[in-house]
């Protein structure tokens, strides 16, 4: 049986944490698509700091790091860490809130009102 | 495509925000219905890879610059409810740790970045796989369309409701050719990374793709049953 999921997966974040390490660092850092039709067309100047913008990883950097690159590399894997957890979390709720499932004779449904 | 706060007015920031958050629920419900224990984690690396490859800005025409949005990538590996779930995450984590797209933006931001890329991009994917023969290389090329076209249709989604709800107020046709054109060139490498990324895990492992699950089955099904049924078929 082809069932085993969690190697995939393992190898597939160590992938992500790869991109975020080696080639993140190299990404461009021209404005992209938004903020660049929002600088040509004048409503740049409406955007407001974030709320969480001193955050110490705000814009991908790490307060503390200097070098931008090892900065840019850290923040890329404890983003991946965190999406990759918060992911886990949520999904894996979803799976114990679920309802046993059953093959036959489902209780009568609480919604029924009869 | 990460709308900070200020750029729409609250009446639309508030809409946009129960609206994102009435398809995260329904996304939610149907993530429960449809992820199978075995594919619960597949889904938390979706969403860590898209978080991932939006971080490789490459560049486009004249000082421009793009990343992945991942709807239409999430929506052929585990189906667009679970998709716009992951993407959710994504921009959550992004708005929250990053303060990459605004707070008060985070409906917005579903809207364009999960809802409507993974459900155009999955549309469209069908649609050429209807057209093509059922093998791996249409689930490839329904992937790079879905991508594609996911891209425009949500800058051009952004054009509209910035007209509606935008904080300034400007010509529409103007914002919207603005968007679109940039984006068509941004799809184009959307459509590449989402191609190279579904040609390699449907390769390997063509029973975690969603998308390709009519073509998965086939295979179980000689491998799982013997000699007579791999004869039939």
């Amino acid at each position: 049986m082809k069932t085993n999921v969690r190697y995939f997966v393992v190898a597939g974040i160590l992938l992500a944490a790869a991109l975020a390490i080696f080639v993140s660092p190299f990404a461009s850092s021209s404005p992209d698509g938004l903020e660049r039709v929002a600088a040509d067309e004048g409503f740049d100047g409406a955007a407001d700091d974030s709320a969480v913008s001193d955050s110490p990883l705000a814009d991908y950097g790490v307060e503390g790091i200097d070098d931008d690159r090892i900065a840019t590399a850290t923040a890329g894997v404890v983003g991946i860490l965190a999406t990759f957890g918060l992911g886990i979390g949520i999904f894996g709720l979803l799976r114990v809130m679920r309802p046993e499932p059953t093959s036959e004779a489902p209780a009568d449904p609480a919604t029924s009102g009869a | 495509m990460h709308v900070p706060d200020g750029f729409f007015d609250a009446t639309t920031s508030i809409g946009t925000g129960v609206a994102s958050a009435g398809a995260i629920a329904v996304g939610l419900r149907r993530s429960a219905d449809e992820l199978s224990d075995r594919l619960a984690p597949m889904a938390g690396l979706v969403a860590a890879f898209i978080f991932a490859l939006q971080l490789l800005n490459f560049p486009v025409a004249s000082g421009t610059s793009g990343h992945l949005l991942g709807g239409a990538l999430a929506a052929v590996l585990v189906g667009p409810w679970v998709g716009l779930v992951c993407v959710s995450i994504v921009l959550l984590v992004q708005a929250l740790v990053f303060a990459d797209g605004g707070l008060t933006a985070y409906g917005l931001n579903v809207i364009l970045v999960a809802i409507v890329p993974a459900f155009v991009g999955y549309g469209v994917y069908r649609l050429v796989r209807a057209l093509l023969p059922a093998n791996r290389r249409a689930v490839v090329a329904g992937s790079a369309v879905g991508a594609f076209v996911s891209v425009p249709v949500a800058a051009a989604v952004f054009a509209v409701l910035f007209a509606v709800g935008g904080s300034i107020d400007l010509e529409f046709s103007s914002v919207l050719t603005a968007m679109v054109g940039t984006h068509l060139l941004i799809g184009i490498g959307e459509a590449a990374i989402t191609a190279a990324i579904v040609s390699a895990v449907v390769t390997t492992r063509p029973d975690l793709v969603h998308g390709a699950r009519d073509l998965a089955v086939d295979l179980e099904l000689r491998t799982g049953t013997g000699a007579t049924v791999l004869e039939a078929s």
